[in-house]
């Protein structure tokens, strides 16, 4: 094929360019580490502290994360309104926990407690992803790609604002669990428990769903639907029902997501759930979408990273208040991933076809 | 329960709770009570009332058309009474649960003042009362249905014009008292200190009403009477046409004083960045939810050669900073757009958002802040003079953005038409066969990024020009959704689409302040309206009208809803 000497320069400069952006990343965070640790400014308890509230916030963003990567797995389209999803859940889990917080029984059984709230918050996560797959995505199954997204655009939106309008714009205190606060010691190690038991009431939850996936017939048939959506149904499967079985799931995930994210950070508000929500498509992404336990090792990679990058490789190149950056951090990450491996860690799914 | 679901009544029922579950959303969010601090007819009623007056309305009017000609009148209305009656009744309910429980620990709306207004002042004793008044709305909707098309259409617009005229009421007596003499007299005529007078109102309805009933007779004969024209008069209409238009153009700031011409600024700056955005995502097909970056590169390049205030560098005239921002837009349009040519679709708009993103951290965060002045933004920032005249107010700025707007126009006009507009067509279409058609798929989409990224540049830098200072969280996410979602209900490629989209997205909500709060959620609900209803916008460019309805053949098979499409031929 014929290409001329000004194509061959653009495309040359367009690499330099794009290597040229790898390689400063990748410096920042080399060089950017090796001052830190030659400078010694965090003790090792300290470094823990990073690692574990990154882990505890990564399995947040992960279990947020099944919700995108299932309906990715099985629509191909991206359900922008997740993290609205996942604020939904927190938000009517609020409510429910200050009632309990009032009549003294959260003191009492913070165990069945805490099992209702989130019971409650899948309920209601439940319900308004079925809502909005009814009334937003489904009559749009058939249109061009970015119809549905515009339609998911608009989706988050609406919930966002109707959320501020019914329940005000202001920020509420989840109430204090107890028995949740304090640290436990392991080893000689101080870990805060409401980290310890968020990352085990993720990691459960992302479990349960990986055996509905994996073991269930439900299960069976959204894999094959996910595979080929006409097929499926030619082989009896009702597509109309999985797809909104998938809904369903993903979104209780993200409503459990939304209760854990309140005992850690204590506070909910109508527009929680638009940055944990990129962050937790983010992690979709970094996992390889589509792909379950890509998912998972997405959230917790993104989780630590962002935890300890402004303190690992930020504050040492000598940037003020490197703290400010962490969203940056994730957003960064979003973009190189997209732009270097849109496949993800575990992706091989993702062809040019489907992307 | 199946025998009941086939009964023509059930469907009656479904339209009457999903009315009344749209009024009691209405109530919950506080829709009807800001609204309701809006008159439409002083002292008569309020926009709040309307709305629900329209729910109840509306099921009556729903239920009694889905039972259609074939049956008699008597099923027609006792369908209409029974939606309404629904619609009503589970206001009703919300105003004795209400009365029983605090609802308003949870919904910061359920105030009493709510349900005063839902019982016409009665409080709880009066709760029957919505559920008799939806029963009354639903007959009078049902009786409405059964009148003839030829008086319907006139009562309908009518009705439409005392609610336009009652929203702009505000503004037009400001207008009208503006000028002393017969101006005033008249405004004080018509309008009252909170919309219409009562005599206004009958005005308005009459002069709707009656110009419809005209039009209806005489439209055939006007439109052949203009077909019959021979050429050269028809060139002369047009040309008086345009002329009118452009002397409107240009007397219409000083006519509707500053708070309107500020509100046009506003229209022509968002036009313009959707202009820019028409050609990357409605040209090109590349969906860039991160355009804010280019707006806020821009500004802050136009700030900070322009500021005389601490963070100034260079105290350039407005006039040479501003090419300075647009070209910084554009080079950024083409490193923001390089790393991401080879992705498509979605995540093209994850990634680009991401990039709207990092700029906002950026220019807030405190590590730039001794340049970028951080979360304190850039102050000072002169206006542009053009000889010894400064542009100082909104007034003023308003010839600049309308001037730019209409050079963007331009050239958006000439690009879609040259081979380049082409180009961005295929690359949309489908890009591999564009590509083995030898379109240089590098070339043209890093083209898009950059224009795209020049025009909301050059938005930005008359932003900075309005404002006379800039913040970091005007930066946000909500400007590029604002672009999108206003080119998107325009209508995505077509340029007056863009216009249109700007006034009905960035003008009505400047407008309304009492919209204000609910701007975002109708952005939501017109979003995914649009797309479930039109999703080629409401001035839709020739080409995309036609792709998007060969499509909904195959769709009108599964969903009944979308009749309304007529297939390409």
């Amino acid at each position: 094929m014929y290409t001329s000497l000004t194509e061959k320069l653009t495309d040359w400069s367009i690499a330099l360019y794009l290597w040229g952006f790898r390689i400063i990343v990748i410096l920042i965070v080399i060089v950017g580490t090796a001052l830190t640790l030659m400078g010694g400014k965090y003790n090792s308890q300290q470094w823990i502290d990073f690692v574990v509230f990154g882990i505890a916030q990564g399995s947040i963003y992960a279990l947020i994360a099944l919700g995108y990567t299932m309906v990715y797995g099985i629509l191909r389209m991206i359900n922008f309104a997740h993290g609205e999803i996942f604020m939904s859940g927190a938000f009517s889990a609020y409510f429910v926990a200050s009632a309990l917080e009032q009549s003294g029984f959260l003191d009492q059984n913070p165990i069945v407690a805490l099992a209702l709230v989130m019971l409650v918050a899948m309920a209601a996560s439940s319900g308004i992803a079925l809502l909005v797959e009814r009334v937003a995505y489904r009559p749009l199954r058939q249109a061009p790609r970015l119809v549905p997204l515009i339609s998911a655009i608009g989706a988050s939106f609406f919930l966002q604002y109707t959320f501020r309008g019914l329940f005000g714009p202001g920020v509420y205190a989840y109430p204090v669990v107890e028995p949740l606060q304090g640290e436990w010691t392991f080893f000689g190690i101080n870990i805060l428990k409401a980290q310890v038991v968020v990352t085990i009431a993720a990691v459960l939850m992302m479990l349960g769903l990986y055996t509905i996936v994996m073991r269930t017939k439900i299960g069976k048939a959204m894999r094959a639907v996910s595979e080929d959506k006409a097929t499926a149904a030619l082989m009896g499967i009702n597509v109309d029902r999985v797809i909104v079985v998938t809904f369903a799931l993903g979104a209780a995930m993200a409503g459990v997501a939304g209760v854990l994210y309140a005992l850690v950070f204590r506070q909910v508000n109508f527009f929680m759930g638009f940055v944990p929500g990129i962050k937790a498509f983010t992690s979709a992404v970094l996992g390889g979408i589509g792909n379950i336990p890509g998912a998972m090792l997405g959230g917790l990679f993104l989780g630590i990273f962002e935890s300890l990058g402004p303190a690992l490789f930020l504050e040492s190149l000598g940037i003020v208040a490197p703290y400010q950056l962490k969203d940056a951090i994730a957003f960064t990450m979003l973009v190189l991933v997209l732009i270097f491996r849109p496949s993800g860690i575990l992706g091989e799914r993702l062809t040019v076809k489907k992307a | 329960m199946s025998e009941l679901r086939q009964l023509p009544l059930w469907q009656s029922v479904k339209i009457g709770l999903l009315g009344g579950a749209v009024a009691l959303y209405l109530c919950l969010i506080g829709m009807i009570e800001v609204f309701g601090r809006s008159d439409i007819i002083e002292r008569v009623i309020s926009l709040g009332q309307v709305l629900l007056l329209l729910s109840g309305l509306g099921a009556g009017y729903l239920a009694a058309r889905r039972v259609g000609e074939p049956t008699d009148a008597l099923t027609i209305l006792s369908n209409g009474v029974v939606a309404g009656g629904i619609t009503g009744g589970l206001l009703t309910g919300l105003v004795i649960i209400g009365s029983m429980v605090n609802l308003r620990a949870v919904f910061i709306n359920a105030s009493p003042a709510l349900y005063t207004a839902l019982t016409l002042g009665a409080g709880p004793n009066g709760a029957w009362i919505p559920l008799v008044g939806g029963a009354a709305l639903g007959l009078l909707a049902a009786l409405f249905y059964l009148l003839p098309p030829r008086v319907r259409q006139p009562l309908m617009n009518g009705l439409l014009g005392v609610l336009l005229a009652g929203l702009f009421a505000g503004l037009l007596r400001v207008i009208l008292a503006a000028r002393p003499g017969w101006s005033a007299e008249l405004g004080r005529f018509l309008f009252a200190s909170e919309g219409l007078t009562l005599a206004g109102a009958s005005l308005f309805f009459i002069l709707a009403g009656g110009l419809t009933l005209l039009w209806s007779q005489s439209q055939a004969t006007v439109r052949e009477r203009i077909t019959r024209l021979p050429e050269a008069q028809r060139k002369t209409l047009r040309w008086t046409m345009l002329g009118l238009a452009v002397i409107l153009i240009l007397i219409l700031p000083q006519v509707s004083g500053a708070f309107i011409a500020q509100v046009i600024v506003l229209v022509g700056i968002f036009a313009l960045m959707g202009l820019g955005l028409n050609i990357t995502l409605g040209m090109a097909g590349l969906f860039d939810l991160g355009f804010v970056a280019f707006f806020a590169i821009s500004a802050y390049t136009v700030g900070l050669l322009t500021s005389t205030g601490e963070h100034g560098i260079a105290q350039w005239s407005w006039w040479a900073a501003a090419p300075v921002g647009v070209l910084l837009a554009m080079i950024a349009g083409a490193f923001f757009g390089l790393p991401v040519l080879g992705i498509r679709g979605d995540y093209l708009a994850i990634a680009t958002l991401g990039f709207g993103e990092i700029v906002r951290l950026l220019v807030g965060s405190d590590f730039l802040r001794p340049w970028l002045g951080g979360s304190f933004g850039i102050l000072a920032i002169p206006k542009p003079w053009i000889g010894n005249l400064e542009l100082a107010g909104p007034q003023q700025i308003y010839y600049l953005a309308v001037f730019g707007a209409m050079l963007v126009a331009f050239v958006a006009v000439r690009l879609r038409d040259s081979r380049l507009g082409r180009a961005w067509m295929a690359i949309r279409e489908d890009e591999d066969v564009a590509e083995a058609l030898g379109v240089n798929l590098v070339q043209t989409k890093l083209l898009a990024y950059m224009l795209g990224g020049a025009f909301a540049g050059l938005g930005g830098a008359i932003f900075a020009a309005l404002v006379g200072s800039i913040f970091p969280h005007s930066m946000n996410l909500l400007v590029s959704v604002n672009v999108v979602a206003l080119l998107i209900v325009g209508g995505m490629g077509s340029i007056p689409g863009v216009i249109v989209g700007a006034l009905a997205l960035i003008g009505l909500p400047e407008l309304f302040r009492e919209f204000a709060e609910y701007r975002y959620l109708l952005y939501g609900v017109a979003l995914i309206v649009m797309m479930l209803a039109k999703p080629e916008g409401l001035w839709p460019s020739a080409a995309i009208r036609r792709e998007l309805h060969t499509e909904e053949i195959n769709e009108v098979e599964t969903n009944p809803d979308s009749s309304g499409a007529v297939p390409a031929s």
